[in-house]
C-alpha cells in the first residue's frame, strides 16, 4: 500500500503558487488519461520553473497527465491547472480524445480486448 | 525530482488513444498488486485532494486548509497496440472516497472490482454505487492461495450480481490471471447495450 507522500518533505513551493491562485484549468476536457506532447516551437523563457519542468518532462515523449503529475510529484488538481495553461500557450498539444467525448466505440473495445488477450 | 526520468517511460510515438479502468476495492484487497503485475512501467501514483467528509476539492487555497486531507492514486500502464494504451487506477472503494472515484469515473470503460472471500460486504457499497452509475463492471476475488474460494453460485448471490455480469477468481500476482480479469471486463463491456448510452456518463 502506498504511503502518504505529502509529509515526506516540505514543499518547496504551494501548491497554488504554480497555478497563480487558480483552482480550474482553463479546459475541462483534460482528464488524468489525456494524452500530451511537447510542441516544437517551445519557447519557455518566460515559464515559471515548474512549467518549465513539465516542459522539459513533456519533450522526451507522450504522457498522460497522471504521469506528468507523477513524476513531477505534483497534485493532479495542480498539474491539470499548469497543463492547460501550457497547452493555451502553444507550449504543449493534446493528442486525440475524441471517444472520451463519445464514448468509446466498437473497434477501441475490440482492440483493447485484442491486446488484452495478447498478455495472456 | 524524478522530473527527468529514464528508461521506458514515455509511451510510443504511435499511441493516440489511452483508455481507462478503475481497480476498485476495499483496504489492502491487492489493488496496486493487480495494477503493477499489468502495468508496463514502474508504479506511479498521484493524489487528489479531498475534504474530510470525502468531496474533491476543486478549489486549491483549501488545500493548507486543516480539513482537507490528500488521498494517493496508484497507477500503471500497459500499451495494447500501436495505438492504444490502458491505464488502470487502483481506487479506494471506501464510502468516504467514492466522490472521488466517481469523478475519476468520467470517461472509464469500465471498473474492475477486487474482493477479498474474507471480507466480501466490504466491497458492496461500490457495486451499489457502480450499478447506479450505470459504469459496467466485473468482479475478480483475489485468490491469495490461502483461503477457499466458495463457489461461484454463491459468491454471486452474496453480491448480488445479475447473470451477465462477469465474476472470476484471480491472484493479483499472477500475469495471466489478471489479463483474464480484464478481458471478462472487456468482453462484458462489449456486451453491454449500455456502450452506445454512455455518453452523458
Amino acid at each position: 500500500m502506498s504511503p502518504p507522500r505529502r509529509r515526506d518533505r516540505e514543499a518547496l513551493v504551494r501548491p497554488y503558487l504554480i497555478t497563480g491562485g487558480r483552482a480550474h484549468p482553463t479546459r475541462n476536457t483534460l482528464d488524468l488519461t489525456t494524452l500530451i506532447q511537447a510542441t516544437r516551437h517551445a519557447d519557455p523563457s518566460l515559464l515559471s520553473p515548474e512549467q518549465r519542468r513539465t516542459l522539459r518532462l513533456c519533450s522526451g515523449g507522450s504522457l498522460s497527465i497522471a504521469e506528468i503529475a507523477a513524476h513531477l510529484e505534483l497534485p493532479a488538481s495542480v498539474t491539470r491547472v499548469m497543463v492547460a495553461d501550457l497547452v493555451d500557450q502553444g507550449h504543449l498539444a493534446t493528442l486525440s480524445t475524441e471517444w472520451q467525448q463519445h464514448g468509446p466505440d466498437r473497434e477501441l473495445l475490440q482492440e483493447v480486448l485484442d491486446g488484452l488477450r495478447a498478455l495472456r | 525530482m524524478g522530473s527527468e526520468p529514464s528508461g521506458e517511460v514515455y509511451l510510443p510515438d504511435t499511441v493516440r488513444t489511452a483508455v481507462k479502468v478503475l481497480v476498485v476495492g476495499p483496504f489492502a484487497v491487492g489493488k496496486s498488486t493487480f495494477v503493477n503485475t499489468l502495468s508496463e512501467i514502474e508504479p506511479l501514483h498521484t493524489e487528489e485532494t479531498m475534504t474530510r467528509d470525502g468531496a474533491v476539492v476543486d478549489d486549491l487555497h483549501g488545500i493548507t486548509d486543516k480539513t482537507t486531507t490528500t488521498v494517493a492514486l496508484d497507477f500503471g500502464r500497459r500499451t495494447l497496440s500501436d495505438r492504444v494504451v490502458l491505464y488502470m487506477f487502483g481506487t479506494p472503494g471506501q464510502q468516504r472516497f467514492l466522490s472521488m472515484w466517481e469523478d475519476l469515473a468520467h470517461g472509464a470503460l469500465g471498473a474492475l472490482v477486487l474482493a477479498d472471500v474474507a471480507r466480501l460486504e466490504d466491497s458492496f457499497d461500490v457495486i451499489s454505487v457502480l450499478e447506479d452509475r450505470g459504469l459496467p463492471y466485473g468482479v475478480a476475488i483475489n485468490d491469495f492461495n490461502t483461503v477457499e474460494i466458495p463457489p461461484h453460485e454463491e459468491l454471486r448471490e452474496a453480491f448480488d450480481l445479475l447473470p451477465e455480469i462477469p465474476l472470476v477468481t484471480c491472484d493479483a500476482r499472477d500475469r495471466s490471471a489478471t489479463a483474464r480479469a480484464m478481458v471478462s471486463l472487456v468482453e462484458h463491456v462489449l456486451a453491454s447495450p449500455l456502450q452506445h448510452a454512455r455518453e452523458s456518463a
